[in-house]
């Protein structure tokens, strides 16, 4: 059963001649089509017209007949891997893009599934040979998955009814924003994309794990007891080792943590450019970034990305294409890693200092401050005060399962600071003694919303009632274009089974997989409205929530 | 010594005439400390002295005003010296823009009049506080216009402003004079609230003459929009969390703040009214929400 949808664009006139493939027992005419009808045909589809049955049937063996074309050729240059069926060499068109946290390419959609009959090999370890004609065969996928955007935006229509629905060009040319893969895992089709973009880049794709509660089905979830690396064959020579390693650190959760994530990664992306070398007839500035794009999906398999981590990502990218051509090797090298380590030192560590100074100003003697869980920044900002000899003792507020206060409280009670530790639940108990809340971020969207970690809203809207002032503390790196008024429709997963305790010998939940209307629900963020939120303290300064779209405005300019 | 002169020049220029706005007295006299500054020798320096004046004007008038006035000419004194790296010229060059700065500003309640009055419906009754010029102008733009409204003007203790219910007589608008203390009271009759302010912060909030916080409080209980008109002079660069926040240099008044010990035995002359309290602030920047404050601020600082 082939699907199908039609080329919106006007196709290159080719002549074809008669193809038998080998594999597929089916046979296609000649068809030598005069540029006239084809003119005929385009020039209908500019027009907006639906195409008559007799255009749409021609066009449609054109498209086949091409597909094969190009299947001949790539089958010539690799022996065992199946290659699902290319379409046409497109003319420039508008390339959709794709709005993703996590900056990874948009996912190709094979409109006609590899036929049944022909067998279905895939290789996670191609032969060497293969890796010459893999980058071409890598800039044939790029250009295959623009076009597959494309036509994936009208593919939804086509997919669900059984004609074939025509979108006029003019609708294609305007930017597509699609909602990113990751939010969409209860939809088959797009899961189906996923897994084949994946299987192209050589990645193994990681299951979901156990009974997922409905309104979260449309996210993943994984267990940590199956990280991805088990999948992998090592050495594995698709994935440099050190982000190997940086996807097992993620998925175990041994790094954790915005700051310490996205630090982590330019390390390791640092190492990759110094194990890089170009291969001959290629540039860096594009190859560079087509390496990187397999490694991003991996991590973004071991542990969804953050968006710290999406910005400095789009920055790299940004800097590895803007080397100049002529640039030898081991200057670009240099460059770019010089480049990582300023993004590190201005974004990271100057911030922090620079909103170290501005908090400082905001803690007075005698004041009781309220920190929930582990913000390296928050941590930073207390320790400094402290050291400048300001008055103020600490409540660290704590939940389960990550238990991440405790981490917190070990830092500022080394440093000698007299702290408080209770959990979630006693909130309301101890917020009349608090004149102070200092919350850290995952993310600050562009509608003012506070992306934090689950238990952060919370804590805005009860000292919102206890008229207690909210401050969040987050540097700009950490501004994101998304907007999002709900936690509901992009958030983690986190693996069920954490939520599983053992006390006096006694596991309560631990066949919970057996009970088939029990669900576990382990969040990792929520999202806080501004209104909770008093102030926020940038390294730009001290704006209020609803100015963070000013600052991203005023990033862009200087950008 | 140059200071004291200054200090003289800046008390008489108040006295002088009583409708200056004290940002604007406070400007002028910054002005007239570049033109008579001899000592200077490096952008710097002359820099120090700025910031050594105004220091000293803060100890003579300790309102906000004077302090968001001095801090904007120096910012504007900064950007200047960029572009003009001979000391001589750049002073001139600086004297000149500070004289079209002042004029712009002289002008700036008059332009904060032209927008606000439109605010004002005929028949309506307003409650304002205090005794304000801005306010004051705005009044007297609207009955200019033939609008007929009732203006009721609290007491506002400890320096009961009654100067502002004769100036509204003179106008021949309708004036009652409320006690602080009933403003809860009146609050129903009234349809809209239209107060100055002695600094607008980055968080959209004010800061006025104590007794604001609570008028917005209840305006707020009554749903009666709360106006504040405010010249652009008047951003000050402070973000207080609550009324405990605000700098003890700008609540008291300076004298105080120079005689007294323990300044918490003194009432303080100021407040601070957050931002979600305020409807509209009229600038002559424009009309502006709360929200937008930050903003122009971000536009003028960063």
């Amino acid at each position: 059963m082939k699907r199908e949808s039609i080329v919106p664009a006007a196709c290159a006139a080719v002549t074809y001649t008669v193809l038998c493939h080998p594999h597929h027992h089916t046979v296609f005419i000649v068809l030598t089509d005069g540029p006239g009808n084809k003119d005929d045909i385009t020039r209908s589809k500019n027009e907006g017209k639906e195409l008559s049955k007799e255009e749409k049937q021609r066009l449609r063996k054109q498209k086949k007949q091409q597909k094969k074309q190009k299947e001949r050729k790539n089958e010539k240059s690799e022996t065992e891997k199946e290659k699902t069926p290319v379409s046409l060499l497109p003319p420039p068109r508008p390339v959709a893009t794709q709005k993703a946290p996590s900056a990874l390419p948009a996912p190709a959609s094979a409109p006609i599934p590899v036929p049944a009959s022909a067998p279905f090999h895939s290789s996670p370890a191609p032969s060497p040979a293969d890796k010459p004609a893999k980058s071409k065969a890598e800039l044939k996928a790029e250009r295959r998955a623009r076009q597959e955007t494309d036509r994936a935006a009208k593919q939804p229509g086509s997919s669900s009814s059984g004609i074939k629905t025509k979108v006029p060009l003019s609708e294609l040319n305007p930017v597509v924003k699609r909602l990113p893969e990751h939010v969409q895992v209860d939809d088959p089709a797009v899961v189906k994309r996923l897994a084949k973009k994946l299987e192209r880049q050589q990645i193994p794709l990681r299951s979901d794990y156990g009974y997922k509660v409905s309104l979260f089905s449309h996210l993943h979830q994984y267990s940590r007891k199956a990280p991805l690396t088990q999948q992998l064959s090592i050495p594995s020579t698709v994935i440099h080792p050190s982000i190997v390693r940086l996807g097992l650190q993620y998925s175990q959760g041994i790094v954790a943590g915005s700051n310490a994530r996205s630090v982590a990664l330019l390390h390791a992306f640092k190492q990759v450019i110094r194990d890089y070398t170009t291969p001959p007839n290629e540039e860096l500035s594009r190859d560079l970034v087509n390496k990187l794009k397999p490694y991003i999906s991996f991590l973004n398999q071991c542990r969804p990305l953050s968006a710290s981590m999406g910005n400095a990502i789009k920055y790299i990218k940004k800097e590895i294409s803007n080397i100049p051509s002529q640039c030898k090797e081991e200057e670009a090298k240099t460059k770019l890693l010089t480049c990582i380590d300023r993004y590190i030192e201005e974004k990271i560590v100057l911030a922090a200092k620079a909103i170290s100074k501005y908090a400082i100003e905001k803690i007075s003697d005698g004041d009781v401050i309220l920190v929930y869980g582990c913000s390296s920044l928050v941590n930073n900002i207390l320790c400094e005060a402290f050291e400048k000899s300001r008055k103020f003792r600490v409540i660290v507020v704590d939940s389960r399962p990550r238990l991440e206060g405790r981490e917190a409280l070990r830092r500022l009670v080394q440093r000698g600071i007299s702290c408080t530790y209770v959990l979630i639940s006693a909130l309301s108990y101890i917020l009349p003694e608090v004149s102070k809340v200092f919350l850290g971020a995952h993310a600050l969207l562009a509608n003012g919303y506070v992306m934090s970690r689950v238990g952060t809203s919370q804590i805005a809207l009860v000292a919102r009632t206890f008229n207690v002032p909210v401050l969040v503390c987050c540097e700009t790196y950490k501004f994101c274009e998304k907007v999002q008024t709900d936690s509901f429709v992009s958030n983690e997963l986190d693996d069920p089974d954490d939520l599983m305790v053992t006390r006096k010998g006694k596991t309560q939940l631990e066949n919970w997989q057996d009970v088939s209307s029990l669900g576990l629900l382990n969040l990792v963020y929520d999202v806080t409205p501004p209104d909770f939120v008093d102030l926020v303290i940038t390294d730009l300064g001290m704006i209020p929530c609803t100015s963070v779209p000013v600052v991203l405005r005023v990033k862009n300019l200087d950008q | 010594q140059l200071e004291q002169e200054l200090v003289e020049y800046f008390r008489t220029q108040v006295r002088q005439d009583p409708e200056v706005p004290s940002a604007v007295a406070a400007i002028r006299t910054l002005l007239e400390f570049l033109k008579r500054d001899q000592t200077g020798e490096t952008i710097l320096g002359l820099r120090e002295n700025l910031t050594q004046t105004i220091r000293r004007l803060e100890e003579a008038d300790s309102s906000v005003a004077v302090s968001s006035g001095g801090e904007l000419f120096l910012r504007f004194i900064s950007l200047t010296s960029l572009e003009h790296p001979d000391l001589s010229q750049c002073k001139k060059v600086m004297v000149e823009r500070g004289e079209l700065f002042l004029k712009k500003i002289s002008l700036s309640r008059s332009k904060v009049a032209k927008l606000c009055h439109t605010f004002i419906k005929d028949g309506a009754k307003i409650l304002t506080h205090s005794s304000s010029r801005v306010v004051l102008k705005v009044l007297e733009s609207a009955a200019a216009d033939k609008k007929r409204f009732t203006v009721y003007v609290t007491e506002s203790q400890p320096d009961s402003a009654g100067q502002m219910a004769d100036k509204l007589q003179n106008l021949n608008i309708p004036v009652t004079v409320v006690l602080d203390a009933a403003v809860g009271y009146i609050m129903e009759k009234v349809d809209l609230v239209i107060v100055g302010a002695e600094g607008v912060v980055e968080s959209g909030g004010i800061i006025n003459k104590i007794g604001t916080y609570q008028l917005a409080v209840c305006s707020k209980a009554h749903n009666k929009p709360f106006y504040v008109v405010a010249e652009s002079f008047k951003f000050v660069r402070l973000y207080p969390l609550n009324q405990q926040d605000v700098p003890e240099r700008f609540k008291y008044k300076a004298d105080t703040l120079k005689a007294v010990e323990d300044l918490a035995e003194e009432h303080p002359m100021i407040d601070y009214t957050p931002p979600s309290l305020i409807t509209l602030l009229f600038t002559d920047l424009g009309v502006l929400t709360p929200s937008a404050v930050s903003d122009e601020l971000i536009k003028l600082y960063l």
